[in-house]
Formats: structure tokens, C-alpha cells, sequence
């Protein structure tokens, strides 16, 4: 590992050590509820709000421990449902090729076409809003990039020697595959994982922010974000807080994977 | 070439320059104009008869007038007509044309016109606004300066649609050349730029004063303040709490009134729980309607217990509100009884682009916890609104607001006869379909209103919805001007605006 990759590991890992920090401590303890509502409390920092309060006198602290918690489950299953699925098509198409290949990888191409914002808002019009539907509709979105990442490597390693000879002695395709194959795949998955997630989180905060993810009160960070847009002016705190979690997360999976890629 | 392009690039950007310092014009001296920021462009049609979005129509009142027209009050005085009498059985109206009103293209009003103009409405297919009300018409006709109209059956309404836009039978593109006899005149529009108008000085009445009015279009909610604050528009109707905020440091003055809505959680009286009222008492006793302005809307906006708003002063009843005070152990023991005493949960369906509506729900959700009731959010675009919630009748809840498309309580209250279809909360009283049924058919007015507020009282004790409150409407004004008006019908009356 270089040097400039140890640093990029270093800072990425504490930061999304604070995310990982924020997340726990967000689902053991909120210094609030933060769903409670104030209408007389001072909207401004204090000792006792240490991010202030939002249009409703919620605690944004609070709201923000929980909202990353949101974002964060949000993002895991998506990533998770293009992972497995793109694992799964991306194998089967650059290992056996043929026919399987043409026709999967077309469909594939023709997800790919549509912006994966636009594909999200169309399956979210047809089976209405909320949290499942925003992760299933982000998921499907997600398969297409990651099957074209393991397909690709897939086919580098199908070719190899030692894959040749694994046949020779008669080993068997699922054998190959699960054994000889998946293993190899392990720093690409790692480091398109740690890519996906990003874009997962960006992806939720953009559906949120629109107003089609997470379902109000919930606070998640794109979510809070789009409230505190008409006060910007006026309470711009509430906006600046969740969008410098936000950052934070990014920063630190994007450091991390750009570490982890030749590692 | 590279000097041919850099002359190019030179012209273009003086033009540009001159078209951005054109935008700086209100704040020259010539003080008989203003500069109005409006929503969204005129983009039905200017034909008055043809336009339909309420925003059009906004605009179009100043250019337009009808044989009566409507004041700040909700009252129909006479405009292009000078009198009008209506028959003992109210089944003949006949106008009196005023004497000498000019169409703005120089022509005087003629009978003529008025019928071209009733033909014109009565023979339109049915999505026209009138096509319902002239079906009624038996027959009608003029006979010197009188016009006269017969209907087949009493219609207590019926002078409202007298409102319509009287236009020249001569005018050949009603659509894009607008003529009419009000208070301003049509002179340009530039697609999603500015509408041009100028007083109309042959106008029979006071005439209008400021004399050039530009309509500019701010399609951009965000960019709406920074116009205001930037000097490039002097007015803008029905700005939000959060950009009043804003705009306290400028040179403006912000107007009070009310949008004359209803705001209210509309609840699908045909969901099973919903059935028994007292599930329904339940969550009013549980709502603080103070609360929710309080938190979300600064404290503005008026209270209400019942489908009218206070605009409509003659039918509006102010004790209705407080029928049901916040009384949560009240709301407990009403769950109780209707066997709900575990818990209840619905979801509350909102239009995501509306704000207001969604700050309400959020509060309402926190305050139904309180008596163990789980409402849960459900955010849908507004054309599934209208789709499955509106005319599907999907829902549990709705948090929206409902306004009235005529100045009359019939348009507020009918949608809550049992077969109304427009009834999409399925309300279903046959106390209210007979006290509705005698209002509408009684000839006499103080009758007929004792009747409507009848009804009103029927839907506020049965508890039909849980009724919230008109919300609060902010016009930003610049401190130059004065005269605005709040009027009960959506309309923006630029011939009252004046230089202070």
C-alpha cells in the first residue's frame, strides 16, 4: 500500500467511523424524541439543542442520529438487492455466455438506459411512496451497474489458467463458480460496494428530497434536508447540519474505496 | 471570422444588457405602473369562456366583466347591466343594458353581444363552467336594451353565472386577441416572460389607477423573494409564512387575509372505523387546531368547525369552532366506548406539493399519539390525488384544502349530499340530503340560509371531518402602493391598487 492510499484509509475510516458512531449511538439513545414537538422553544443553538431546533422545535441532533440510521438502512438494502442480484446475473452471463449473455445483458442495458432517478420515480408512481418501495425501486436500479462490473470480471477470470485446469480435472460449474471464481471477485465487489453505497445515500437523499422516500415526520437526511430549504434564510442551521452528515458519509466511503481499489 | 464572431458576441451581449436593464424598469420614476409577479403563465387561453385554471382567471377579472360582476363583499353589483330585476317566481331575470359601455376595441355593447355571448356558453360542450346552469335556460332574448332569460326551474344561483365575460360577437380570435369592458386592456404576452396590460380609460366606472401593468411570471417559488427584494416585482399575492420571514427587512408591506379554503383531515366516512362518529369526535377532541398554527404557520391562519369559511360572512357560523376543545381524556373515553380503546391506526394521505398541508399532517400525526392513535403518512403526487383519492375515494384520510368555485354556500356544501359526486368522503346523513334539498329549493333567502347553516351544524356535531381552518394568505406589496383588496373569490382587483 502507498503512502497516499494510507492516508486516504486512515481519514476514510474515521470518518465513517463518526457515521458508524452516529448510527449507534442513534439507535441506543437520542438526547430527544425526535418527533417531539416544541412550537415555543428557541429555534436557535444552545447547550441544550447542540444542533438548534427546526421549524417544528424538534431537536435536530436528535432527528439527525435517527436520520442517518434511515439513510444508512435505506442505502444497506439497496446495495445489498444490487449486489446479489448483479452477482447472480453478472456470473451467470460472463461465465456461460451464449444466448444467456445476449438476452440478460440486453435487458440489462436497457435498465441502464433510464436515469436511475427516473426509474425510481416511475415505480414509485405505480405502487405509491415510502420506505420499501423507495429502497426496491433504488435497488432495481442499482443490479445493472454491478452485474457489468462482475461480468467483466468474470470473463477475465474464466480464462485463466488455473481455471482451465480446475476443468480438466472435472470439476463441475456450480464447483467452479463458487469456489474458484466468486473468491477472485472479492477487492472489486469490495470496492464497488463501498462505490454503490455512496450513490445509494445520494440517491435516497435526492428521493427524499424530492419527496418521494421516507415518509414525514421520519426524519432521514434527505428528507430533512428538503424541509429546511424554505429556511434556509431564516434557521439555515437545520439545513446545514444534515448536509454535513451527508458529506461526511460520502467523504469517508469514497476515501475508503479509493484506498481499498489497489490495495 | 474571429473578429466577425466577437462583433457577434459584442451585439448580443449589449442586447442582453438592454433586455436585463428593461427589467430594472419599476423602479423608474414614472410612477403610474407596477409590476406584478404571478405563479405561471396564461397558458389556457385568454378566451374567458375557455379558461379554466383559477390563476388565469385571477387576471382575466381585470379585463373582463360580466352583466354583474363581484365585490370585496361576495355581493353581485351590476356592471354591464345597469339594473336587473328578477320575476316573483324567479323564474325571469331581465337585464337592463347600461348605457354606452365600451368594448376596449373602441365598439359600444350591444344586446346583440350578450346573447352571442349566451349562445356562445349554452351551446359549449359540458366541461364549459357554464354549460350546466344555461342547460336550465328555457329561452332568451332581447327586446330593446332589456335582456331577457327564462329559466325551465328556479335557480337561486343563477345570477352568478351572470358573471360571465360579456365579449364581442366581432372579435374573431377571442383566444389570443382578449376584448373586453373592464377596468384594463390586453396589450401584449410574451410565452413564459411578462403579460402586458394598460388602463382602459374609455372604462364606464372609476377607472382603474396605474396606468401600464406588467404581469411577470416567477415560475420559481425560490426565486420569488429575490425578485421582491431585487425591485424587479412590486407585488405578489399569496407569498408563504417563510418568505414573509424574509421579507420583513425590505421596503414592503405584507397584507393579511385569508386563502378561503377549508382546510380540514377529510376522513373517508365509508373506512370502517370511520363509520362511527364517535371515532370521528374522537380525533377532534384530539386535534388542537391552535397548536398546528402555532407550529407551523407562525400562528396565522383562522380556526374553523365546519365546511364554510369566514369570507363567506353570511353563512359562516364562528361557534361552530369550538365545539370540540382539545380534551384528550375526552377523546380516550369516545375511542373507549367505539371499541378502539387499543389502539387505531390509519394512514393520512397528502399531496406532496403542498407544504402547508404536509406541515399539518406532521403535527396532527404527533398529536394523535397522545390518545394512542397511529396515523401514519402517505405522500402521493397530486395527480394521484385526484385520481385515487378524489375521484377513487382510496383513502382513509386526507389532509387538503376545499374551495368554492362560485360565491355560493351550494358549492360548498352539496359535495356532502349522500349521491353528490363529488362527495369523496362518502358522508352519508339523511337529515343533512333533506335540510340540503329544502335550502336549495326554497325561494326565500333568509330561509334558504337559516338552512345552509343547518347543514353546517349537521356536519360539524356528526363530525364529518376534522375540520382545521383557512389558512392565512400574505400579499407583499411595495411600501409605494396601497389599495389592495382581499376578495372572497380567487381574483386579484389591480384597478383598486394605487400609488400611495
Amino acid at each position: 500500500m502507498t503512502g497516499n492510499n494510507k492516508v486516504k484509509l486512515i481519514i476514510g475510516l474515521v470518518l465513517t467511523g463518526i457515521v458508524f458512531l452516529m448510527l449507534l449511538f442513534g439507535i441506543f439513545y437520542t438526547p430527544y424524541d425526535p418527533m417531539a414537538m416544541d412550537a415555543s422553544v428557541s429555534k436557535s443553538i444552545s447547550l441544550k439543542h447542540i444542533m438548534g431546533c427546526d421549524q417544528f422545535g424538534r431537536d435536530v441532533f436528535s432527528r439527525v442520529l435517527v436520520g442517518v440510521k434511515e439513510t444508512m438502512i435505506v442505502a444497506g438494502a439497496v446495495v445489498l438487492i444490487g449486489v446479489f442480484f448483479g452477482t447472480v446475473v453478472g456470473t451467470l452471463t460472463g461465465y456461460f455466455g451464449g444466448w444467456i449473455d445476449e438476452i440478460l445483458m440486453r435487458l440489462n442495458d436497457a435498465v441502464l438506459a433510464f436515469p436511475s432517478v427516473l426509474l425510481a420515480l416511475l415505480v414509485i408512481g405505480l405502487y405509491g411512496g415510502g420506505r420499501n418501495t423507495l429502497i426496491l425501486a433504488l435497488g432495481i436500479a442499482f443490479i445493472p451497474s454491478f452485474a457489468r462490473i462482475i461480468r467483466s470480471e468474470v470473463l477475465k477470470i474464466k480464462n485463466l489458467d488455473y481455471i482451465q485446469s480446475v476443468r480438466l480435472f472435472g470439476a463441475g460449474h456450480l464447483r467452479i463458480i463458487v469456489v474458484h471464481i466468486l473468491p477472485n471477485l472479492k477487492t472489486v465487489m469490495l470496492s464497488s460496494i463501498l462505490i454503490g453505497f455512496n450513490n445509494a445515500v445520494l440517491a435516497e437523499a435526492g428521493m427524499s428530497y424530492l419527496g418521494m422516500g421516507v415518509a414525514p415526520p421520519n426524519p432521514s437526511l434527505g428528507r430533512m434536508l428538503s424541509e429546511a430549504q424554505a429556511y434556509i434564510f431564516t434557521n439555515p442551521m437545520t439545513a446545514v447540519f444534515p448536509g454535513i452528515t451527508i458529506v461526511i458519509m460520502i467523504l469517508g466511503f469514497s476515501l475508503l474505496s479509493a484506498a481499498t481499489e489497489k490495495g | 471570422m474571429k473578429t466577425i464572431k466577437k462583433i457577434m458576441g459584442l451585439i448580443l451581449m449589449s442586447a442582453t444588457l438592454t433586455v436585463a436593464f428593461c427589467g430594472c424598469g419599476s423602479d423608474k420614476a414614472d410612477s403610474s405602473s407596477i409590476t406584478i409577479g404571478i405563479p405561471q403563465d396564461l397558458e389556457d387561453s385568454l378566451d374567458p369562456h375557455v379558461a379554466v385554471a383559477a390563476g388565469t382567471k385571477e387576471i382575466l377579472f381585470n379585463i373582463f366583466e360580466g352583466l354583474v360582476k363581484p365585490d370585496k363583499n361576495g355581493d353581485l353589483n351590476p356592471a354591464v347591466a345597469d339594473s336587473y330585476e328578477i320575476s316573483e317566481d324567479g323564474l325571469t331575470y331581465t337585464f337592463h343594458l347600461r348605457k354606452g359601455v365600451k368594448f376596449h376595441d373602441g365598439s359600444t355593447v350591444t344586446a346583440d353581444d350578450v346573447l352571442f355571448c349566451i349562445q356562445k356558453n349554452a351551446d359549449a360542450d359540458s366541461s364549459s363552467a357554464y354549460a350546466s346552469a344555461f342547460s336550465n335556460i328555457k329561452e332568451y332574448r332581447a327586446e330593446g336594451e332589456n335582456i331577457i332569460i327564462t329559466l325551465n326551474q328556479k335557480d337561486t344561483d343563477f345570477l352568478q353565472y351572470m358573471t360571465m365575460a360579456i365579449i364581442p360577437k366581432s372579435n374573431a380570435n377571442p383566444d389570443t386577441n382578449p376584448i373586453g369592458t373592464g377596468p384594463y386592456k390586453y396589450v401584449s404576452r410574451s410565452p413564459q416572460e411578462n403579460i402586458v396590460l394598460t388602463r382602459f380609460d374609455g372604462y364606464w366606472g372609476e377607472k382603474a389607477h396605474i396606468k401600464d401593468v406588467t404581469l411577470k411570471i416567477c415560475a420559481s417559488a425560490d426565486s420569488i423573494v429575490m425578485y421582491l427584494l431585487g425591485g424587479s416585482v412590486d407585488l405578489f399575492a399569496r407569498v408563504t409564512t417563510t418568505q414573509v420571514d424574509q421579507l420583513k427587512d425590505g421596503n414592503f408591506d405584507i397584507l393579511e387575509g385569508t386563502m378561503n379554503l377549508v382546510q380540514a383531515m377529510y376522513l373517508n366516512n365509508a373506512f370502517e372505523p370511520f363509520k362511527d362518529e364517535r371515532v370521528r369526535q374522537a380525533l377532534c377532541y384530539a386535534i388542537d387546531r391552535q397548536e398546528i398554527l402555532n407550529i407551523s404557520f407562525a400562528g396565522k391562519g383562522t380556526v374553523i368547525g365546519s365546511s364554510m369559511f369566514p369570507a363567506f360572512g353570511k353563512y359562516y357560523i364562528d361557534e361552530t369552532k369550538d365545539v370540540y376543545k382539545t380534551d384528550l381524556e375526552k377523546a380516550k373515553a369516545l375511542l373507549k366506548e367505539a371499541g378502539y380503546e387499543t389502539g387505531l391506526s390509519f394512514s393520512i394521505t397528502v399531496p406532496s406539493n403542498y407544504q402547508p398541508h404536509i406541515d399539518t399532517a406532521t403535527v396532527i400525526v404527533e398529536q394523535l399519539k397522545k390518545i394512542g392513535v397511529d396515523a401514519k403518512i402517505k405522500l402521493v403526487e397530486w395527480d394521484s390525488w385526484v385520481a385515487d383519492t378524489y375521484v377513487g375515494r382510496n383513502f382513509e384520510a386526507t389532509v387538503v384544502g376545499v374551495d368554492a368555485s362560485q360565491m355560493t354556500a351550494r358549492a360548498m356544501l352539496e359535495r356532502f349530499t349522500s349521491d353528490s359526486g363529488k362527495n369523496f368522503i362518502n358522508y352519508s346523513n339523511s337529515e343533512y340530503d333533506a335540510k340540503f334539498a329544502e335550502a336549495v329549493a326554497t325561494t326565500d333567502d333568509a330561509k334558504a340560509t337559516a338552512l345552509y347553516k343547518d347543514c353546517e351544524w349537521i356536519l360539524t356535531n356528526t363530525a364529518a371531518n376534522v375540520y382545521i381552518q383557512d389558512l392565512a394568505e400574505f400579499v407583499a406589496i411595495n411600501k409605494k402602493y396601497t389599495g389592495y383588496e382581499f376578495y372572497p373569490i380567487y381574483v386579484m382587483d389591480i384597478s383598486k391598487i394605487r400609488l400611495k
